[in-house]
């Protein structure tokens, strides 16, 4: 399956990253090529086969219900672009 | 033109536990902004999540409460989606293998029993808080509430009216507070619904449906659907289609509004989260964790009505919550007249923790406190009338029955000495209203009595009252 140059730059403006003519090209060819690999996985024959969740066949370890974690938001927002009342602070966002 | 409507209900339950799902960090309510937000929730570069087995446990208890398949295997995936309150860019949820599958809530509508099937409930984390205001022009965002653990329950579309839907969300509260899996608390956000609303002609093929959001109290809930059913209705009648979108309640309008249509609805690219293992369940912990499931709501309503002969409305209100069954349960193993106990706690108890705006839990009056004062009335101290004044000062902080009884000199008069002089007080008084009586006016009985509870501030003893007055009078 090839894509277009419009599929590109919808997927491109889906994922908020802008992409400019040139880029948008080599992005197609990249992208080209990667979907002919998913075309060759998808011709193998699966049915039967249980779909994997993990590459491991081992099972999901627990911890016990208990609080074992400080407060470290001092240190933590030492690196946040911006801080107001340990509030974490970004562009205004309404949806 | 007749339509018919079809409701299915999620309902997002925050399990009771002390960390988070995939954290160490604390659930508490109400601490400082982040200060609960721990490397992994705010999603620091090689953090990895840990799952919690308490919230696994609570999610085992309500399959088998509801009488689901508890999932031996089931998988955790990512949800993904952009918002600054979800620092991990998606949300750990579980899709198309979920730890519950199935099961049904049984409701009651106007007396009727009606059974609600459910599809599924899944375990995920919760998502930050963003607050909009006064932050010039900026977004505030909290994570403490980010990674706290979730069980969303999904129901079929079984329900067909407001009311149903509202008796169900309920049902399932009531539940997942017997379970103590749930605070329950709405105004906390402990438990959210989202209601997908439609309408059909009868017999005609499923119709569009909105999704209504974040309802956080039953009458939202009820105003809500009652909208968005007219709404769809009117839009229908009006020749107009209806668009499949999420939607939003506005109760100070007490409208519901369009968020987002199905064109702009996300894609959320579920898959495995390649972090987490495949959660298996033993056949072993769930028997363990069925061990310790406590009576339920549907089973002790059967048994106050068998054992107890109460009636299934009153069954149904006395059960509404663990704590006030338990609170009548203990009123009635101090005095055992389940009918008298259940009208006091239904009536005089909860008339007054209603009016104070007050949980059970808080009441004033104890359930040892509340049979001493049946007692009262029981062994013939005090009317079931002076009782309930008592009851006001008990209420009040003014002690035990016993001693407000004493100290107001609330005693009942069956000394029949006493009574008799009073009688004989009362007919001597009143020639008139005697020779009327004796002639035919049995209404005037009603006077006579009033008098003589008049002269002894209520506190004849009715019965006493009756058979003296009857005697004098007949003359």
């Amino acid at each position: 399956m090839s894509i277009s140059l419009s599929d590109v730059k919808r997927i491109a403006s889906l994922s908020r990253i802008a992409v400019s003519d040139a880029e948008a090209e080599a992005t197609r060819a990249q992208l080209s090529g990667i979907f002919s690999l998913i075309e060759e996985m998808q011709a193998v024959d699966t049915a039967g086969i249980a779909p994997m969740s993990h590459a491991q066949e081992i099972v999901l370890r627990m911890r016990s219900d208990t609080v074992t974690e400080a407060d470290q938001h001092e240190a933590f927002q030492k690196g946040a672009p911006q801080v107001e009342a340990a509030l974490y602070l970004v562009p205004k966002v309404i949806e | 033109m007749q339509w018919e409507v079809v409701i299915g209900l999620e309902v997002h339950a925050q399990l009771s536990t002390e960390s988070k799902i995939f954290s160490g960090a604390s659930t508490a309510f109400g601490a400082a902004p982040n200060a609960q937000a721990c490397a992994v929730d705010i999603a620091l570069p090689g953090v990895l999540p840990v799952l919690n087995r308490g919230a696994v446990e609570r999610a085992i208890k309500f399959g088998l409460a509801v009488g689901a398949k508890v999932a031996r295997r089931s998988v955790f995936s990512r949800k993904n989606y952009f918002y600054p309150d979800l620092p991990k860019g998606y949300q750990i949820s579980q899709f198309d293998l979920p730890v519950v599958l199935g099961g049904e809530i049984s409701i009651l509508v106007d007396g009727a029993e009606k059974k609600v099937r459910l599809t599924r409930a899944h375990l995920e984390e919760d998502a930050g808080k963003s607050l909009h205001e006064d932050f010039h022009g900026m977004t505030g965002i909290d994570l403490n509430r980010a990674g706290t653990p979730l069980l969303e329950i999904v129901s079929e579309p079984d329900m067909s009216s407001p009311l149903e839907a509202v008796a169900y969300a309920k049902e399932l509260h009531s539940l997942v507070r017997y379970l103590d899996i749930c605070d329950g608390n709405m105004q906390e956000g402990s438990f959210r619904c989202d209601a997908n609303v439609s309408v059909r002609r009868p017999g005609a093929p499923l119709g569009t449906r909105r999704e209504i959001k974040n309802l956080n109290s039953f009458r939202f809930l009820q105003q809500a659907i009652e909208y968005e059913i007219q709404w769809q209705i009117d839009t229908l009648e009006n020749g107009g289609k209806i668009q499949q979108a999420t939607v939003l309640f506005d109760s100070d309008k007490g409208e519901t509004r369009a968020m987002r249509s199905k064109e702009e609805a996300h894609d959320y690219r579920y898959f495995p989260d390649p972090d987490l293992l495949p959660l298996e369940i033993s056949e072993a912990w769930i028997e363990e964790v069925g061990k310790t499931l406590p009576e339920l709501p549907q089973a002790k309503r059967s048994r106050y009505v068998s054992d107890f002969g109460l009636s299934a409305y009153d069954a149904g209100v006395l059960t509404s919550s663990k704590e006030l069954a338990a609170y009548f349960e203990e009123v009635v193993s101090i005095y055992s007249d389940p009918k008298v106990c259940a009208n006091w706690v239904m009536g005089e108890v909860n008339g007054w923790l209603n009016k104070a705006g007050i949980e059970i839990a808080r009441c004033p009056i104890s359930s040892r406190a509340l049979a001493g004062l049946l007692n009262r009335i029981g062994d013939g101290t005090i009317s079931g009338k002076i009782a309930k004044e008592v009851f006001e000062a008990m209420w009040n902080g003014e002690g035990e029955a016993d001693a407000i009884i004493e100290a107001k000199g609330l005693k009942q008069i069956s000394d029949s000495g006493a009574l008799e002089k009073i009688v004989d007080e009362i007919i001597s008084n009143n020639p008139s209203q005697v020779a009327d009586y004796r002639a035919g006016r049995d209404k005037l009985f009603a006077f006579f009595v009033g008098q003589a509870m008049k002269a002894t501030k209520g506190q004849a003893n009715p019965a006493q009252l009756s058979e003296i007055l009857k005697q004098k009078l007949a003359g």
